[in-house]
């Protein structure tokens, strides 16, 4: 730790609600990317589910938006400590994609337009803990904020919620993503502090 | 002048702040002592971190100001309304304050004093601090390098080191200073209000096209370096490119779009 | 949006790992094969961690996490690196 800086507290406000140890509130939604924002326009957009035997399944705008969607309104926990609270999204629950899904697959790799991947166990994405998600604050979900669509799972750090969202392929073995693979945690859970590896 | 190549990792010093002056109503200049301060090149910067009483601590990038030289250092802050260290650097910190910092860092964006060629420096806003510790160790090294400074400011009154500037080029041939006001040009200045534009770098005297008394020759085309926010700074390089610089000339330092 | 900086901002968080300045070294990307000054590539510093592109490109070239006690450098994006060493 640095010497103290007399005077300085920072920019953070301590949250009256019950934040994820290491977290402070925000009130706008900061954009954090690891490259340029893709264009993908809705017209060439699709999004694919291919499960560890190779059963596809594809979606298009079009298909998508005629899904059961749902309204929601989820906490969303980013590990460079910022929290944001009660943020509304519409989207189709992964639950709905996974239905004709035949599969046994123990884990999911997320992929996005532009490269982006992100790893976690398939059961993560069910019983209601998952969400393609296209509107944002009842807009739709702005490019910089991973429109058209992007993967929205509240209950892990935000990075496992992967903006542009392609793709995601059902495996038997578990392979790290982008982050996964330099030092960030394979699970990533909030509330137990999961950032790095070894925690 | 020693070379500030030094083999070895960064890591933090503390220094304290000597002394505190304004240099415009949002921006200042601090000088700190640092006993362990190796000595920089002209255009490096440092990294300064604040750390709060709870270990939360935040870090930002901050160019050199000063020529090199003894164990002080001078760091020109513009202050950001919504940033996190430049308020606290410019409303908070005092005199007799301690300033943790790490550095020097950066060899690409620095000028040799040694070389002998011409040199043109592209500033927008606060992207004139580096530039400024490039004319300073101008005069400081008595080097006959023509320098070439042109400065893009809002207003006169966000410029600065306008005096220091204008002292400097009168005291010493081979500096020139020309500015370029993007939304209010005072009285009798040359130029309207207006971004910089291939006419504007014409008229500074900066391009190829002209003959060779108003601007560069071939033979001896100008080492640019050119820093601002990124977007007056993609903007400067592609119309000094499209002037006829080569890219291989040309350095640039992004601030970000909020300029640092 | 986010822009990004350039590589220039890669020489204090790799200052810290490496004691040769980095920004002034020439890298060779190990997609396209350009070979352009570190300060030059394009850096998003505002992720998880800090991603590096090459400027010709847009390859990932550079990645780096840093938490309080460790730090994770991905170069594969590199294929080579070439440095202008201080004379001894």
């Amino acid at each position: 730790m640095g010497i103290v800086s007399p005077g300085f507290s920072g920019r953070r406000r301590a949250g009256a609600e019950h934040l994820p140890p290491g977290q402070y509130l925000v009130t706008d939604f900061p954009v954090l990317s690891a490259g340029p924002t893709p264009k993908v326009d809705t017209g060439s957009w699709q999004f694919r589910i291919t499960t560890e035997t190779g059963q596809v399944q594809t979606w298009d705008w079009a298909a998508f938006q005629a899904l059961p969607n749902e309204d929601i309104t989820v906490d969303i926990h980013c590990v460079t400590k910022w929290s944001k609270l009660h943020t509304g999204w519409r989207g189709v629950s992964l639950d709905t994609l996974l239905a004709q899904a035949e599969t046994s697959a123990q884990y999911a790799l997320a992929h996005s337009y532009g490269g982006y991947t992100t790893n976690l166990p398939l059961e993560d994405l069910r019983d209601g803990q998952a969400w393609i998600a296209y509107e944002f604050d009842g807009e739709p979900l702005d490019p910089e904020h991973g429109g058209p669509a992007r993967l929205l799972v509240p209950h892990l750090y935000f990075w496992k919620s992967a903006k542009w969202v392609q793709a995601i392929d059902l495996r038997e073995d578990d392979e790290p993503g982008f982050w996964e693979s330099l030092g960030y945690h394979n699970y990533g859970d909030p509330w137990r502090e999961q950032r790095y590896w070894g925690d | 002048m020693a070379r500030a190549a030094v083999l070895g990792r960064l890591i933090w010093q503390v220094g304290t702040v000597a002394e505190i002056r304004d240099e415009t109503a949002a921006a200042r200049t601090i000088t700190v002592d640092l006993p362990d301060w190796p000595g920089h090149e002209p255009g490096q910067h440092v990294d300064v971190r604040l750390t709060a009483p709870d270990g939360y601590s935040a870090q930002r990038s901050y160019s050199i100001a000063s020529a090199p030289g003894g164990k002080r250092l001078e760091l020109t802050v513009q202050r950001l309304d919504d940033g996190e260290v430049s308020p606290y650097l410019t409303q908070v910190l005092e005199t007799g304050y301690p300033l943790e910092l790490r550095g020097p860092i950066g060899g690409w964006f620095v000028w040799d004093p040694a070389s002998t060629g011409p040199v043109l420096l592209v500033a927008g806003g606060s992207g004139v601090v580096p530039l400024m510790s490039m004319i300073r160790t101008r005069d400081m090294t008595g080097s006959t390098a023509p320098f070439r400074l042109l400065y893009s400011v809002r207003t006169p009154e966000a410029a600065f080191y306008p005096a220091e500037l204008a002292r400097r080029a009168k005291a010493r041939a081979g500096l020139d200073v020309s500015y370029v006001y993007t939304r209010t040009a005072p009285p009798g200045s040359p130029l309207p209000p207006g971004r910089i534009s291939a006419s504007v770098l014409a008229a500074a005297g900066v391009t190829f096209a002209g003959p060779a008394s108003a601007g560069y020759s071939r033979d001896a085309p100008p080492a640019v370096f050119i820093c601002g926010p990124t977007s007056f700074v993609e903007a400067a390089a592609n119309l000094l490119l499209q002037a006829g610089h080569d890219s291989r000339m040309i350095k640039t330092e992004r601030f970000g779009p909020s300029g640092g | 949006m986010i822009a990004p900086l350039d590589g220039n901002v890669l020489a204090g968080p790799l200052g810290e790992l490496f004691a040769v300045d980095i920004t002034s070294a020439m890298g060779q990307c190990a997609s396209c094969g350009a070979r352009n000054p570190m300060a030059m590539a394009r850096v998003y510093v505002d992720a998880p961690g800090m991603v590096a592109r090459c400027r010709s490109c847009d390859a990932v070239i550079v990645r780096l996490v840093r938490s309080a006690g460790q730090a994770w450098l991905d170069m594969q994006g590199i294929s080579s690196l070439q440095l202008r060493m201080p004379s001894e």
